[in-house]
């Protein structure tokens, strides 16, 4: 192909792009909004039934997971919409999550010091961290717009070791290794109808959904197009008039914000932020929950999130039904789990690249085949 | 001043031990267009096998020879069992694979020998030997040194001199021609991982002693580190990444003994993000790699 063939291709294709993009405008998004509304409301209602259900059971740990899995859902969104819709990698997500942690736990700490314990303490507190996560975000973002594929993945892994150790380097402020330790404010004032648990579970609730919410509409809007162009074909992209390193310093940002609100929640609930939790290994578990899911669709960091807390769980108990040795079942607990998602990652990269969102896709469109030919 | 001479000395040693790494991310960039993210825990492993070796005979040489053994075999294993299969249309799924590859590993050696820190004692005294009042390189700095630049001289013959060398860059420059020429491209690129595994293990045993010991998580900044230095001197040299290495070496260890001792993860990411922003193909490249 010669240059100019190639450059009336691409133009073609830009082309192409920018109408289809023109067809979806209008009343069309109005009703995507309805439906994603909908689809929340529904969300909402359906967690809060199971919410007090679990409450029911006894079980005070079951709404303390379902909590964790709403924090890890924040992270697992931003991070599908960065690598899946926009086309970054990013091995560092782990670092911004600990970013939003460090950002609500000094922000609660510094409102206790001050006599502050109310309610609103907590949402002052997710809200620094999201804004903390967003300050680092840019400027990850800004030098990640610059770099593509294996150099991107180099600095953002350098990241996910880094942040963890700097709060070793000023341990006057970050507390080291121990880490900040705190008391989450809670609405004490109704402890018998609402335990510390099910308002966690509330809290994480609220601001998955509302994550879930923002980017759905996010992806089907104009912007949304402009990532997923951006993440296609670059000089196509460009050729349609999209300004490549804006959408990808902004693709950064917003998914840092997610992070960011995943981290803090994750310090509210666990009342701690300390740097053990947010090493190289969470970051990585991040970014093949989103693979393991399903890359590229937000249903995906929904089984994502859901296997970060369930696998765990699922190992510990293999490991104590076991009932080994002390030292084996020491040995065992956490890597267990580790080389489970290992062998999933490879596993599904190379035989289900859909991961676990396509299967059910696959399936679904099967069955609905079959129904049709069938009605026919 | 003396303290500026000691602190280059120390870099020197442990800027060798970055260039050897960096080498064997180089060796399988060159082959497969493949950065080894699993290249850390790739090389945790040889060494944990050199350890039980090592404890079981009683011999630190038999150790280093399973590194060597272990290495060539991890490296052959993870490519003809794992890499050979992933779609490299998209250059994610490489990373991704290699990072499934990373956690696996760990989590084995986890099982099997914990997840504390082992003792990995190196075979010769670290005290620096005293030269006119300053302490400047120790028995162990000179073999580490002699090592690498063996590794060095060897990869250079073996990739100028010998048919084999010369089978292998041709298999990576124009695989389509190779084949067709009767080069075995497939085994070419399976002996190109094996080798850079091996290079990677010897990486491994010489940088382990001079750390806290054998841990599952050991070679993390290490790979850091050495990524720095193979982008630094451009993911395509083999001379930018021996020099990168040192360069690499030198200012951490200035940085380290002029500023804080916990700074290094620091001055890594600002070191790489420097380089990388102002010539993103390293500091040897001549052409531009993208055009948009």
């Amino acid at each position: 192909m010669t240059a100019t063939e190639e450059v009336e291709n691409t133009r073609t294709q830009g082309a192409t792009t920018l109408a289809r993009a023109s067809t979806v405008r209008g009343g069309a998004f109005g009703r995507t909004l309805v439906r994603h509304a909908v689809y929340a409301l529904v969300a909402i209602v359906v967690l809060i039934v199971l919410t007090s259900a679990l409450a029911g059971t006894g079980n005070t740990f079951l709404n303390y997971q379902l909590a964790m899995v709403c924090a890890y859902l924040c992270a697992t969104a931003g991070l599908t919409f960065l690598t899946g819709i926009n086309g970054q990698l990013s091995l560092g997500h782990g670092a911004l999550m600990a970013t939003g942690a460090y950002g609500a736990a000094l922000t609660i700490r510094a409102l206790a010091d001050r006599g502050i314990e109310a309610v609103w303490a907590v949402f002052v507190a997710l809200l620094v961290g999201v804004l903390a996560a967003l300050v680092v975000g840019a400027v990850i973002g800004a030098a990640a717009a610059r770099l593509r594929g294996p150099y991107l993945a180099g600095v953002t892994t350098v990241i996910a070791i880094v942040v963890p150790a700097i709060t070793t380097t000023f341990d006057g402020i970050f507390k080291g290794d121990q880490g900040l330790s705190f008391v989450t404010p809670s609405p004490g004032a109704v402890p018998a109808l609402l335990s510390n648990e099910e308002w966690q579970a509330y809290l994480g609730i609220g601001c998955a959904v509302l994550v879930m919410f923002l980017l759905a509409n996010l992806i089907s809007s104009r912007f949304g197009r402009q990532f997923r162009a951006v993440a296609n074909d670059e000089v196509a992209a460009k050729l349609s008039g999209i300004n490549i390193a804006r959408t990808q310093v902004l693709a950064f940002v917003v998914s840092a914000g997610c992070a960011g609100l995943g981290g803090a929640l994750m310090a509210a609930i666990t009342q701690q932020a300390a740097p053990g939790a947010y090493s190289l290994t969470l970051s990585l578990y991040l970014l093949m929950a989103i693979v393991i899911g399903g890359l590229g669709s937000l249903a995906g960091a929904v089984w994502g999130a859901l296997l970060l807390v369930a696998l765990p769980d699922l190992s510990t108990r293999i490991t104590d039904s076991l009932e080994l040795s002390p030292d084996l079942a020491q040995k065992l607990d956490g890597n267990l789990a580790l080389a489970i998602f290992g062998l999933f990652l490879i596993i599904v990269m190379i035989v289900a690249p859909g991961g676990i969102q396509g299967l059910v896709r696959r399936l679904s469109g099967r069955l609905s085949a079959r129904r049709r030919s069938a009605g026919s | 001043m003396d303290k500026l001479l000691s602190l280059t000395f120390i870099g020197l040693s442990r800027g060798a031990v970055y260039s050897a790494f960096a080498l064997a991310l180089v060796l399988i960039w060159r082959a497969a267009r493949i950065v080894n993210f699993a290249q850390g825990a790739m090389a945790v492993a040889t060494a944990y096998a050199a350890y039980s070796v090592t404890k079981a005979t009683d011999s630190y040489w038999l150790g280093f020879v399973a590194a060597l053994v272990g290495g060539l075999v991890l490296g052959a294993l993870v490519e003809r069992g794992v890499m050979r299969f992933v779609d490299h249309s998209a250059p994610l799924n490489n990373v991704i694979v290699a990072l499934g590859v990373v956690l696996v590993i760990t989590a084995i050696v986890g099982m099997i020998y914990g997840n504390q820190f082992l003792p990995f004692e190196g075979p010769f005294d670290q005290r620096p030997l005293m030269v006119g009042g300053t302490g400047l390189l120790s028995p162990y700095d000179l073999f580490v040194l002699g090592t690498v630049l063996l590794i060095v001289v060897l990869l250079a013959l073996l990739f100028t001199r010998t048919p084999v060398g010369l089978r292998m860059r041709a298999s990576a420059f124009a695989p389509e021609v190779s084949r067709l020429l009767g080069v075995n491209v497939a085994g070419m690129l399976t002996l190109g991982w094996a080798l850079a595994a091996a290079v990677g293990a010897v990486g491994g045993m010489l940088v382990i002693p001079t750390e806290l010991g054998l841990h599952p998580h050991a070679m993390d900044l290490v790979f850091v580190s050495a990524f720095t230095a193979a982008v630094v001197g451009g993911l395509d040299s083999p001379v930018g990444a021996v020099i990168g290495g040192i360069f690499v070496g030198l200012v951490l260890t200035y940085s380290t003994g002029y500023i804080a001792s916990d700074i290094t993860p620091v001055a890594i990411l600002v070191l790489l993000l420097v380089v990388l922003l102002v010539r993103p193909g390293g500091l040897f490249s001549t052409t531009a790699a993208r055009h948009v």
